[in-house]
């Protein structure tokens, strides 16, 4: 009798499941559909009240020619050469200064985290050399480094270096002083304290910066080609700019916009690699 | 030099500056002396410098004035012969168990095969087999405590020094962690100095329990807890001499409590 009864009150259960994996996907669908919605009324409305004449194409595009711009760059190439040439150099300038900044921001982080009167004389040109509008500096990179990599990748290290420098060092500053007393009293040097315990407390915090910085090194790179440069996505922007084509500048920040995605993916899967232990955040 | 004990202050000062270079006197011509093998309890008012007290012994924090003795000599630096219990959560949030408890013999140049071997003796023998591979944040307050206790037990301290390590649990939890404990204690027979609060937890674990009085912090008065071990300590807490003692301690500090 009772049996029947605990079958009973299984089978009760299992179907109040399916209903509410019914009730998930319907708010999932719901989301996706809306989603969609959005994308087209808003490309769609910006199609109509160009081709209406509405607002003036020839200054700000429509979704069409945009993506014909994307098509023609892709098949037949753009005027410095093929596209993917064009996202190769970008990236490589990109990479290259997000790499040494991000490097340089981490040891001097820590650097001046754990050494407090280093700290106290150095904060504040810190402070200073960061209100400082540092793209600006592209300008005397071009003029030091000349037309090529170099003066792209300088901008693109001085873009991440103030970010990640930031975040290492509040991250060195926040590492729990417990967890420091404690690794102490257990026998650790202060290179074992600084490797072992402070630098994997930081790690969360420097990781966020990754995040951002990458973008920077991105603008950095970009605004270096445009300030001058024989290749890039940067100098693709400049050209369409010279030659009144908004739809090349759109479509050159469509692809921007592919490549910080992208890359924001790579950093994200790296994270959830080096902080597994951190509790999921719902 | 009296070598009879293991731990000595000697008419220790400790005062704390203020950034804004203001001097706060906690430690007031302090003595205190600890044998080898005792377990001592210290109590006092909050914000007397009973840590401080801990921090000295640790080398974690150096005497303004007077003598840290540790076997009548005078140390540099921390000394091995410590371990440490924190207040609050000292484990590595990024390690698991296995290698949270490995950490102190790897810091101290143990092979790193010896010391996951003693590493997971120590996990049995504070009862978390089974979670060598589980991250703190996976686990409950106790066994992050049993995670803290194994990691500073593997060392082999002779000195163990504890800044309330109870506290934070809930009040099950923490009658089980004071039993488990002084078992711990009764196999290793360290010297303890454990800082508490809790007048109750000081006289059913401790030999000798210091009752300390209100900043600049001199010791009011030393109690000798004479109720014979080992204690069970869910029961020894009813009878009627573990009554008598933490009443007058009692006593003692409200005095100081009082404002």
């Amino acid at each position: 009798m009772s049996d029947q009864n605990n079958i009973n009150r299984e089978e009760e259960i299992k179907k109040l499941e399916k209903i509410s994996v019914e009730k998930v996907k319907e708010r999932w669908r719901f989301v996706i559909f809306y989603r969609f919605m959005f994308l087209f009324v808003t490309l769609g409305g910006w199609e109509v009240l160009g081709r209406t004449g509405t607002i003036d194409p020839f200054f700000f595009s429509m979704p069409s020619s945009i993506a014909y711009q994307l098509y023609i760059w892709i098949i037949k190439g753009t005027s410095q050469g093929p596209l993917w040439l064009q996202v190769l150099v970008t990236l490589e300038e990109t990479v290259l200064g997000f790499l040494i900044g991000a490097v340089m921001g981490i040891i001097c982080g820590i650097a001046l985290g754990r050494n407090k009167m280093l700290a106290d004389i150095f904060s504040i040109y810190i402070k200073i050399a960061n209100a400082i509008p540092r793209i600006v500096l592209g300008s005397i990179f071009i003029i030091a480094l000349g037309l090529g990599m170099a003066s792209k990748v300088a901008l693109a290290v001085v873009m991440v270096f103030f970010v990640v420098f930031g975040n290492a060092f509040q991250g060195v500053r926040e590492a729990d002083t417990n967890l420091i007393a404690n690794a102490r009293v257990l026998g650790a040097s202060d290179r074992q304290v600084t490797f072992k315990v402070v630098l994997p407390s930081a790690l969360s915090w420097i990781l966020a910066s990754l995040h951002i910085s990458f973008g920077f090194a991105l603008v950095g790179a970009v605004v270096g080609e445009f300030l001058g440069s024989k290749q890039g996505i940067g100098l693709l922007i400049a050209t369409a700019q010279g030659a009144f084509n908004a739809a090349g500048v759109f479509a050159a920040m469509i692809v921007l916009a592919v490549v910080a995605l992208l890359a924001d993916y790579l950093i994200t899967r790296l994270e959830n690699r080096l902080l597994k232990w951190r509790p999921t955040v719902q | 030099m009296n070598s009879n004990f293991l731990i000595e202050l000697e008419n220790v000062d400790r005062r704390f500056t203020s950034p804004e270079g203001k001097i706060i006197q906690v430690l007031d011509n302090f003595s205190m002396t600890v044998k080898p093998g005792e377990f001592c309890a210290v109590v006092g008012p909050t914000g007397c410098g009973k840590s401080t007290t801990l921090s000295l012994i640790s080398g974690l924090a150096k005497a303004n004035a007077g003598k840290v003795l540790i076997e009548g000599k005078e140390f540099e630096g921390i000394d091995s012969r410590v371990g440490y219990v924190f207040q609050t959560d000292a484990v590595f949030p990024w390690k698991n168990v296995l290698d949270n408890v490995a950490v102190g013999p790897l810091f101290r140049g143990v092979d790193k095969k010896e010391a996951i071997e003693k590493s997971l003796d120590w996990i049995k023998r504070v009862g978390l087999q089974g979670f060598e591979h589980h991250y703190p944040h996976q686990l409950s307050g106790g066994m992050r405590k049993r995670v803290a206790l194994a990691q500073t037990f593997i060392n082999s301290p002779d000195i163990l020094l504890m800044d309330e390590p109870f506290s934070s649990l809930d009040v099950q939890t923490k009658l089980l962690m004071q039993q488990e404990l002084l078992q711990l204690w009764s196999k290793h027979k360290a010297a303890v100095v454990f800082v508490t609060h809790d007048i109750e937890e000081a006289t059913i674990l401790a030999d000798k329990v210091y009752v300390l009085s209100k900043r600049p912090t001199k010791v009011k008065k030393i109690y000798n807890v004479d109720i014979e071990r080992p204690r069970i300590v869910t029961e020894t807490r009813y009878t009627k001499k573990f009554i008598e003692i933490s009443k007058s301690i009692w006593n003692d500090l409200s005095e100081e409590v009082n404002i």
